[in-house]
């Protein structure tokens, strides 16, 4: 391990723990900060035949109503498709949906005030699920498709077919702080944005298209976030939007932070996913023929919808290979809110219908799943069993090391020592039914859409050597900042302690990407570098001429310059940088970065989307209740690839809080509606996400060192590790099944997504009664 | 925000260590004060309308009562508790109070601040995140969260710093007590690692122990506008007398919920727990009685190992926050279907006690539940306690089932007590219901089949068949029906198989 892998904290621990850390809503506003309030309609889908708002107006503190017809520019925040409206001039189209928006003195105020706004609506009928949607022919765009080979013949030809269907529930992200941003227009006409927001340029383009400005006109900020997940990728643009077009109207400051129900309520989540699936295998297991349709639930707009659906797409392999294989895919528009990036961005739902057909697979044929897994596995043409390494879009999986990754977790865990011993347990216990499983993550990294694979950072330098670094790239808790800081340090030579971190700003570094797709570190880390390295050959001839070396002898490191390796001549880094200011030398520099060697044709569904992929494996052992459905989590072994981690800590809390987070998806988080299309679980007292009493005392997390170097040239040799980690909670899933199998004999196990106590009961029952679905 | 230790000059020679003690603050001085703070501390503090925040006096004369304490915070600029939920659900806004503990001592209680109204502040005394760290020292248990890397995004964070404080203080540094504190990022499994190295290494700040160890008189009576806290349950009757239009306030985990969201709640409340006569507690030899104001982490503390199914119950009710503010007054004045201690009265065959100016009557819980939240207590009636029966030769026993176990409401919960005869005839059934009607229910149907029947496999289909079939449970969205039937059969099931050898 070299030394800038030694384990920086969060950049912000100290803040955290104190409570000195500031989040957007709590920035001193400036005076005469206004509050917004939502106007919701009560229908899933209406037509709005009118609102009346003087009741409202006449309150003594209440500012302004905002409706569809308030909008200066364009009234839509779409990201992709301009399909959403900020404010509905005619049509309701999901439950709670805001109308219009009370701007008062303060938040109470606004809120009352909302109440007294009458909207007349005319109710229409509403799409509330997938099944509707499909039935009802109610698609966003038109179906999608990546395949390989002839899937339908391969699938005749095969010696064995199995077929079934999966729903995969949504998932609320449950940042702990809600959406939040304020909004001032300055003396000057800048409308001047703090925004918790992933992804600060489309705020800003967002913004103005809806004001009818410029982008010079508005600059976005975001300090840090109290967790996104994706839900703050494009989910902030409207609020930040609400209150934008507020202070543009009433020339007040006003500020937006959701309550926790409204924000459930409104904002979208991961998408619900259908898959029907058809395979064809041998009587070992191995895959002949795939076909799998699948359906995303894409809400009332379209959203990131598109590219949620490709990645589920060109994940369902997993880290399996299939010889003929057929992918379709398509959105459902239905009635509800509009389903957005989450951790994995389709990537989950789509291994999932994966998992799901190995596990059938293996179960139908009696072998153990893990042995049919690794049989599947994609493996290098070295290995003696010819091409399995190519993808169905069409590209290889590049250092390819998971089946040596999944032997040493086999090792590691005593995984086959366990699984007997779980056997024995299970032949004379009863009523309770112990599973273990392993499941393996092949994760692409990259955006799907070539053109977001890009970066850029600013780093000043001033005349006291101390440096501001900016870079494209947001914090919201997942250590980018930390790993900036040590990009920066590390290539300059200098202490962290000389660097400032400055809040991500449009002003500073235009143009940028979301912070999502696991790539910041990949994308910011490479930029940052860029710059870092211009600036440091700029200070090298200053720096030779003082030491009286050649430039190239020059070495900066340990906080110092150096005349040579080895040597013991130094000059402290605030000299050369004070050199240089004398000797007229710009001591500012952009950086920018381009992930190499990407295409992607969406028409065909071919192409090298991803730079590289993300590996990890999991083992997890369960204990399921046969009277009652409740398990619990005995176990956990994870082994995943993180490269030579920027910040081994960090890294490790993605993995430890993204196998947590996949957990709370697959087994207690579940969102439910009414008949009329509300959202039931709309609080944490309906909606819940994992405690840490769901996590087992015995959680053991390993990372993984390929013994090969890498081909790629990711910065400083790390790997990207924010969403990969999500999906090692599968193997939870798997565990609970092969605890609910051993209730009988099925050769067929199935089971709900999530796994509720209830859905694991109805499960168990299935077995016990001998029936197959 | 800097946190104010002052050394009083008189009482620092008494101690050898200086605690956080209040002090008045200078740029407003309030209305109600003494002009100056006599030694020791504690009566500086005896106004109607101050509290201590973080060693400071805080006036609450122009706040409403009925605004939380994390509104309050934030409208004063105090931004280190976070708002996650205002629900009492996520824990982010944690802060530590000061309590009495009826024995001479004092102790820390980690509650949320969304769900507690200033109106109960006066008198009283809270620490929040941002007085832990002495200048730029911190605190063990923000340095253990540091070191274990706890924070990630850091939203959370304060709250899991409190009641890891309050833990580490309190000695409890268990799981339990971070189990009403939500972490999307971090999985727990850091914040785990510094709850067991600050129990290991127990390090202690003599300054949060010394304002522990400070001594404290009982609460005084205290109202601010239309928020009542009596001092006795004459007082609290009288008050109710004069304010027909009023409520009851106890723990207010749920009435604590409709004030943080707005919602409209009685104009005059009346706040129960400065009445001693109501946190009584006492274990005779054949009966219990339990204070209404007795909050359930002292129950389940205090009455450890008597009742079974209080045991079983007690860890999967909420979070600790919520437990050390809920009571079982109050669990029963809101008398909700799925309130987890209902079903475990009616098993005991408990009794509830009421008092009104009219005077004094008891109702066995079975006869106390009529509709959905509606009982036999009439509105100008108190609960002043509740008698629990001693019946050693009963087992009883009690199981909850919820989406999620920790920290959840329930779908089902049920409690069980059965006596066998010495023919090992059943000759005593008590099965008691919550999550399955409207009201919380016995059984009864299923207890007179198995009365004067053996406990065998065939009594035990009849059993599970007649509880199928006992109750017509709705499908919300915690459950469907189908699964309520199942739970009330199975729990029922593996109550009786955990009974044998």
């Amino acid at each position: 391990m070299n030394a800038s892998s030694a384990s920086p904290r969060h950049e912000s621990a100290v803040g955290h723990v104190t409570g000195r850390a500031i989040y957007t809503d709590e920035q001193r506003p400036p005076s005469g900060m206004l509050s917004v309030y939502p106007v919701q309609a009560p229908h899933a889908h209406a037509r709005i035949l009118g609102i009346d708002t003087a009741a409202a107006l006449a309150l003594p503190g209440v500012h302004a109503v905002l409706t569809a017809s308030d909008v200066p520019g364009e009234n839509d925040t779409g990201p992709i498709l301009h399909d959403e409206p900020l404010m509905p001039s005619h049509t309701v189209l999901f439950y709670g949906q805001a109308v219009a928006w009370v701007v008062a003195e303060d938040e109470a105020l606004a809120r009352a005030a909302a109440k007294q706004v009458s909207v007349i609506y005319e109710a229409l009928p509403a799409l509330l699920d997938i099944e509707q949607a499909m039935a009802a022919q109610a698609f966003h765009l038109p179906p999608v498709r990546v395949a390989r080979g002839d899937a339908s013949a391969a699938m005749i030809r095969a010696p064995l077919r199995l077929s079934g269907e999966l729903q995969i529930g949504g998932q609320d992200h449950f940042y702990l702080e809600t959406q939040a941003s304020w909004v001032e227009i300055d003396s000057e006409g800048t409308v001047q944005i703090a925004a918790s927001t992933q992804h600060p340029t489309e705020t800003q383009i967002i913004v103005a298209r809806v004001l009818g400005l410029p982008a010079h006109r508005v600059v976005c900020r975001s300090l840090r976030m109290g967790g996104g997940f994706g839900g703050k990728e494009t989910q902030a643009n409207p609020y930040a939007a609400i209150a934008a077009l507020a202070a543009y109207r009433t020339g007040r400051p006003v500020r937006i932070k959701l309550t926790r129900g409204l924000d459930m309520q409104m904002t979208g989540k991961r998408h619900p996913f259908l898959g029907r699936y058809e395979v064809g295998f041998d009587e070992r297991g191995e895959l002949l023929a795939l076909k799998v349709a699948l359906t995303a639930d894409g809400g009332w707009s379209c959203d990131l919808s598109p590219p949620v659906l490709m990645r589920a797409m060109v994940h369902v392999d997993n880290a399996y290979f299939a010889p003929d294989i057929e992918i379709t895919g398509q959105i459902a528009r239905t009635h509800l809110a509009s389903n957005t990036a989450f951790r994995g961005f389709g990537g989950p739902q789509g291994m999932l219908v994966g998992e799901e057909v190995l596990e059938r697979v293996a179960r139908h044929l009696g072998l153990p799943g893990h042995e049919v897994r690794e049989r599947n596995f994609y493996r290098p043409a070295a290995a003696g069993l010819g091409d399995r390494n190519q993808t169905h879009y069409g590209q290889p999986v590049v250092d390819n090391h998971l089946p040596e990754l999944w032997q040493q977790l086999l090792r590691d865990s005593e995984f086959m020592a366990r699984r007997e011993a779980i056997a024995a347990f299970n032949a004379c216990s009863a009523q309770r039914k112990r599973g273990i499983a392993i499941t393996p993550v092949k994760f692409g990294i990259s955006f799907n859409k070539t053109e977001y694979n890009q970066a850029g950072a600013l780093v000043h330098i001033y005349s006291d050597g101390s440096v501001q670094l900016n870079h494209g790239g947001t914090e919201m808790g997942q250590g980018l900042h930390t790993k900036m800081l040590a990009v920066a340090s590390r290539v300059l030579g200098i202490a962290t302690a000389r660097i400032r971190i400055m809040p991500t700003s449009t002003d500073k570094v235009p143009n940028t990407s979301a912070t999502a797709a696991s790539s910041g570190a990949d994308l910011n880390g490479q930029a940052v570098k860029a710059a870092c390295e211009t600036l440091l050959e700029r200070l090298r001839p200053v720096a030779a001429e003082l030491l009286r070396v050649k430039p190239e002898q020059v070495r900066f490191a340990e906080d110092a310059v150096f005349a040579d390796e080895g040597s013991s001549d130094r000059l402290r880094f605030e000299a050369v940088v004070g050199a240089a200011y004398r000797a007229r030398i710009s001591l500012s520099s952009t950086g920018f970065y381009r992930t190499p060697g990407l295409n992607w044709d969406p028409q065909t569904g071919q192409g090298h989307p991803f730079y590289y992929f993300a590996f990890g494996a999991a083992v997890s052992e369960v204990e399921v209740c046969g009277y009652t459905g409740v398990h619990t989590l005995r176990r956990v072994d994870l082994l995943h690839d993180v490269g030579d981690s920027l910040a081994i800590t960090i890294d490790r809390g993605q993995i430890e809080g993204g196998f947590v987070q996949g957990l709370g998806w697959l087994t207690c988080e579940e969102l439910r509606w009414n008949d009329a299309g509300k959202l039931l679980t709309d609080a944490p007292s309906t909606y819940k996400i994992p405690t840490v009493c769901e996590v087992p005392e015995d959680f053991r997390l390993n990372l993984f060192r390929s013994t090969e170097p890498p081909t790629t040239q990711v910065i400083f040799s790390s790997k990207a590790v924010g969403e990969p980690p999500f999906m090692l909670a599968m193997s939870v899933r798997e565990a609970l099944r092969e605890a609910v199998a051993a209730f009988g004999d099925a050769r067929e196990v199935s089971l709900g997504a999530p796994a509720t106590p209830e859905a694991i009961l109805a499960a168990i029952e299935r077995v016990r009664r001998g029936v197959n679905l | 925000m800097s946190l104010v230790v002052r050394r009083l000059a008189n009482a620092a020679n008494a101690q050898p260590t200086p605690a956080l003690t209040c002090k008045e603050q200078k740029p407003s001085p309030l209305p109600h004060m003494e002009q100056t703070i006599p030694n020791p501390y504690y009566p500086a503090m005896i106004t109607p309308n101050t509290f201590c925040l973080n060693g400071e006096l805080q006036s609450l004369a122009n706040s409403d009562p009925r605004e939380s304490l994390l509104r309050w915070l934030k409208r004063h600029h105090q931004t280190g508790t976070k708002e996650g939920c205002a629900d009492g659900d996520c824990g982010a806004c944690t802060v530590a109070l000061i309590e009495a503990d009826g024995l001479g001592g004092s102790r820390y209680v980690a509650i949320n601040s969304c769900l507690l109204p200033v109106g109960v502040l006066p008198a009283r005394e809270v620490l929040t995140v941002e007085s832990l760290a002495d200048g730029e020292t911190l605190h063990p248990v923000q340095q253990a969260l540091v070191d274990a890397a706890g924070s990630q995004c850091g939203y959370c964070t304060p709250g899991f710093v409190m009641s890891l404080f309050v833990g580490l203080h309190e000695g409890a540094l268990d799981d339990d007590a971070i189990a009403g504190n939500l972490c999307r990022c971090t999985g727990y499994g850091p914040i785990r690692q510094a709850a067991r190295q600050l129990a290991a290494d127990a390090p202690g700040d003599a300054r949060f122990a010394a304002l522990r160890a400070q001594t404290r008189p009982d609460l005084p009576a205290a109202d601010i506008t239309r928020f009542f806290s009596p001092v006795n349950i004459d007082d609290a009757l009288a008050l109710k007398a004069e304010h027909p239009q009023s409520d009851w306030f106890a723990g207010g985990t749920d009435l604590g919920v409709d004030l943080s969201h707005g919602k409209p709640v009685a104009p005059v409340l009346i706040a129960l727990e400065r009445i001693n006569e109501l946190q009584q507690l006492r274990i005779d030899d054949d009966r219990v009685w339990i204070g209404a104001a007795v909050s359930l982490s002292r129950l389940q503390s205090e009455l450890l190992g008597l009742f079974p199914a209080i045991d079983d119950l007690l860890p999967w009710f909420a979070g600790r926050q919520v437990r050390n503010r809920a009571t079982l007054g109050g669990n029963l004045g809101s008398a909700s279907p799925i309130g987890d201690l209902l079903p475990v009265l009616l098993a005991l065959d408990a009794v509830i006690h009421l008092r009104s100016l009219d005077g004094a009557r008891a109702i066995d819980a079975a006869d106390y539940f009529v509709d959905y939240r509606k009982t036999a207590r009439r509105a100008d009636e108190l609960i002043v306690g509740v008698t629990v029966p001693r019946r050693i030769d009963l087992r009883s026993g009690c199981a909850k089932v919820a989406k999620r176990q920790t920290d959840d409401i329930s779908i089902v919960a049920a409690a069980f007590a059965l006596g066998v005869d010495d023919q090992q005839r059943v000759s005593h059934a008590r099965l008691a219901y919550g999550g399955v009607a409207a009201i919380p229910l016995r059984a009864r149907m299923t207890e007179a089949l198995l009365i004067g029947r053996p406990l065998d496999q065939t009594t035990l289909d009849a059993a599970a068949a007649q509880l199928r079939a006992e109750f017509e449970p709705l499908s919300d969205h915690r459950a469907g029906s189908e699964y309520r039937r199942a739970l009330s059969a199975n729990l029922f099931l593996r109550f009786v198989a955990g009974l044998r050898p």
